[in-house]
């Protein structure tokens, strides 16, 4: 192992000259830059481009209209089947036998730290400076949708994963798009699965890998003054490459612990903040609510609110995008459908609660401006949101507002983004290596040069700011959605199959709780 | 007459040892005796792991189990009936305590039979260790072996 890391610091040793020189030289950035723009822009613009006559991305309503077919079509199974998740989480039809195996609970945690991240903090943030209190209301409203998509992903992703006979297992939606493609007699099964293997694996370079390096950086420069992107990005590679290939279980093990504490703090942070301000809480749902449906004052007004929540919505909880569909499916179960059901707390665990412990903070703080006499925010035309405390934006804007309760919250917010941004990559390097060995195949060197391809991009990540380079990795990371959809389009019937034999069972009897 | 049966919890070290030596003087004494020698591996579901810990949980499962026959129970078994005690051994992930009063129930065991191992940690320092949790909450009477 310590061959590896001979290999990996010598190649660190070689890039290092010429980022510092791309540090000095804004031109190497630049160039970059312009070569991405020019070869894909047409695709990123496409990706994101509005619907017409709005600033709507379609992207966002494909994602919607998605969640809300699976929601009609399994009726409502986010709001009937929440109950019965909980208790599957809880273990209470777990078979003791399978002790030692990976649980609903270890599942559903390991999914969660891959969303939790910077959606939460920054992207609410920015929903709610555009669109106002309402974008909340809408956000909410597209959590609860985004559930039964999940539903419909996890249970697919478990049932046609693929099991070795080492033990191991490997799922996600390339199996399924093959497999369950194949069971239906549908065709173009596989060149689905490549396309979206290929689409992961640029989804997780840059979504999930330099897009969290470089707000890392950046999180961290805010408070401790600004240093070379470079070293941030050395030292995340370092530890990164330590745990993934390093199989430093260790770093590993500490991360995914403090990762579900930090996120367990930020909301009860977020609770205290509205407990002492407990006479505001109806005001502030009172602002959700008429600002959902009148915008108060934002361009665009109901729409505006509308836009920015449900945007807010499908980009932080990734439902309908397949990723959680590769985390899920390691699961010991003889039931998909179980872990469908333990699969639909998470939009409603990382938007429905945590999302809006940040936007109601926000709106509580007081740090949005409004016009005391109407009551409407006060728009900054120049900067296309609401005039806030500052002038900020983002992340800073969720740091002012907690900030106006506890002083020291900045430190703690730069330590959970970074924390967050660590987790998360280490998540996406996962589903990235899924998608490479669906590819390439399995084997321990093939592994290897993902791994180093994944450690090298976080170096990129943060040294560089290649707005370009990211905004395609994101529209890579859209375009999993749109092949993922499709096929959970054409796979829903056998989704509904599992269901209802899994509910005869549960009602029969013959799926019973276990005995404490 | 009804066997008789005791449940030892062995976890590789000398006082678990001295439990199942406790155990054997107590068949010899009492007769028709089965002794069920049990090692925990301490797991939780409610643990954070890595998605590649996950995919790989499975496989490393069968290898702990492997392991614990392979250096625990077997040289254990083998020993014990070469002595002519009648003897079983089983392997199961969980909390020690809770997993091994569950077995003591399930198979109607007249008592546990523990090595009493020194508070390591601040868990076991806060929550008691396998022995102290067992002597609280065992549905069997209990001998923690010093």
């Amino acid at each position: 192992m310590s061959k590896l890391f001979h290999i990996f610091a010598g190649l660190i040793a070689c890039m290092l000259p010429s980022l510092a020189a791309a540090q000095e030289a804004i031109s190497l950035d630049e160039r970059i830059n312009g070569i991405f723009a020019d070869y894909t822009g047409w695709y990123v613009s496409f990706i994101f481009a509005p619907l017409p006559g709005t600033d709507f991305s379609w992207i966002a309503l494909w994602l919607v209209v998605g969640a809300v077919v699976f929601t009609v079509y399994f009726g409502a199974i986010q709001f009937s089947g929440f109950a019965h998740s909980i208790r599957l989480v809880k273990g209470d039809y777990s078979d003791p036998n399978d002790a030692g195996e990976v649980s609903h609970f270890q599942a559903l945690a390991t999914a969660l730290s891959g969303t939790v991240g910077l959606g939460n903090i920054a992207g609410v943030a920015v929903a709610v400076s555009i669109g106002g209190a309402g974008a909340t209301f809408w956000m909410i409203v597209a959590g609860l949708f985004g559930m039964a998509t999940k539903f419909t992903e996890c249970t697919l992703g478990v049932k046609y994963r693929n099991e070795y006979p080492d033990g191991s297992v490997s799922g996600g939606p390339m199996y399924y798009m093959v497999k369950g493609f194949q069971e239906r007699g549908l065709p173009l099964g596989g060149a689905m699965a490549v396309l979206f293997s290929v689409f992961t694996i640029l989804g997780a370079l840059g979504g999930g890998n330099m897009f969290q390096a470089n707000q890392a950086h950046a999180q961290i420069a805010n408070v401790v003054g600004d240093y070379p992107g470079w070293i941030t990005g050395v030292v995340l590679a370092i530890l990164t490459f330590a745990v993934i290939a390093g199989g430093l279980k260790s770093i590993a093990r500490v991360t995914e612990k403090i990762v579900p504490f930090m996120g367990i703090f930020y909301v009860l942070v977020s609770l205290v903040i509205l407990l002492i301000n407990y006479d505001q809480i109806l005001w502030a749902f009172g602002q959700i609510f008429e600002g959902a449906f009148t915008g108060l004052g934002v361009v665009g007004g109901f729409t505006g609110a509308l836009i920015q929540g449900f945007r807010r919505a499908a980009f932080s909880n990734e439902a309908g995008i397949g990723s959680a569909a590769i985390a899920h499916s390691a699961v010991r179960t003889k039931e998909p459908v179980t872990e469908g059901y333990v699969a639909l707390l998470e939009p409603f665990i990382d938007t429905v609660v945590i999302c809006t412990m940040t936007a109601l903070v926000i709106v509580i703080s007081g740090v949005l401006a409004q016009d005391p006499a109407t009551g409407l925010y006060i728009w900054n035309a120049e900067l296309g949101r609401i005039t806030t405390e500052g002038d900020v934006g983002g992340v800073a804007l969720t740091s002012a507002a907690y900030a106006t309760a506890f002083s020291w919250f900045p430190v703690l917010l730069m330590i959970a983004v970074v924390l967050f941004a660590f987790s998360t990559m280490i998540s996406w390097s996962y589903y990235g290596l899924k998608a490479w060995t669906y590819l390439f195949g399995e084997g321990a060197v093939k592994e290897l040069i993902f791994k180093i391809i994944f450690c090298l991009f976080i170096v990129i990540g943060a040294a560089a700011s290649l707005g370009p380079v990211i905004d395609f990795s994101d529209a890579m990371l859209f375009s999993m959605a749109i092949v993922n959809i499709v096929a959970l389009y054409f796979l829903m019937p056998i989704v509904k199959r599992e269901l209802h034999s899994y509910r005869s069972r549960l009602r029969s009897g013959e799926i019973v709780k276990q005995p404490k | 007459m009804e066997k008789t049966t005791f449940i030892v919890g062995l976890d590789g070290s000398e006082t678990g040892a001295r439990a199942l030596a406790f155990a054997k003087d107590r068949a010899k004494a009492i007769g028709d005796c089965t002794i069920v020698i049990c090692y925990v591996i301490e797991w939780s579901p409610f643990t954070f792991q890595t998605a590649e810990e996950n995919a790989q949980r499975h496989k490393r499962r069968e290898a702990e189990i492997a392991m614990a026959h392979e250096r625990v129970l077997d040289p254990a078994l083998t020993m014990t009936r070469a002595e002519g005690f009648e003897i079983e051994g089983i392997v199961r992930h969980g909390d020690a305590a809770e997993i091994l009063d569950g077995l003591a129930r399930e198979r109607g065991a007249k008592q546990i039979i523990v090595g009493r191992v020194g508070a390591r940690g601040l868990k076991s320092r806060l929550f008691g260790g396998v022995a102290g949790r067992l002597a609280a909450t065992a549905s069997v009477p209990v001998t923690i072996i010093p």
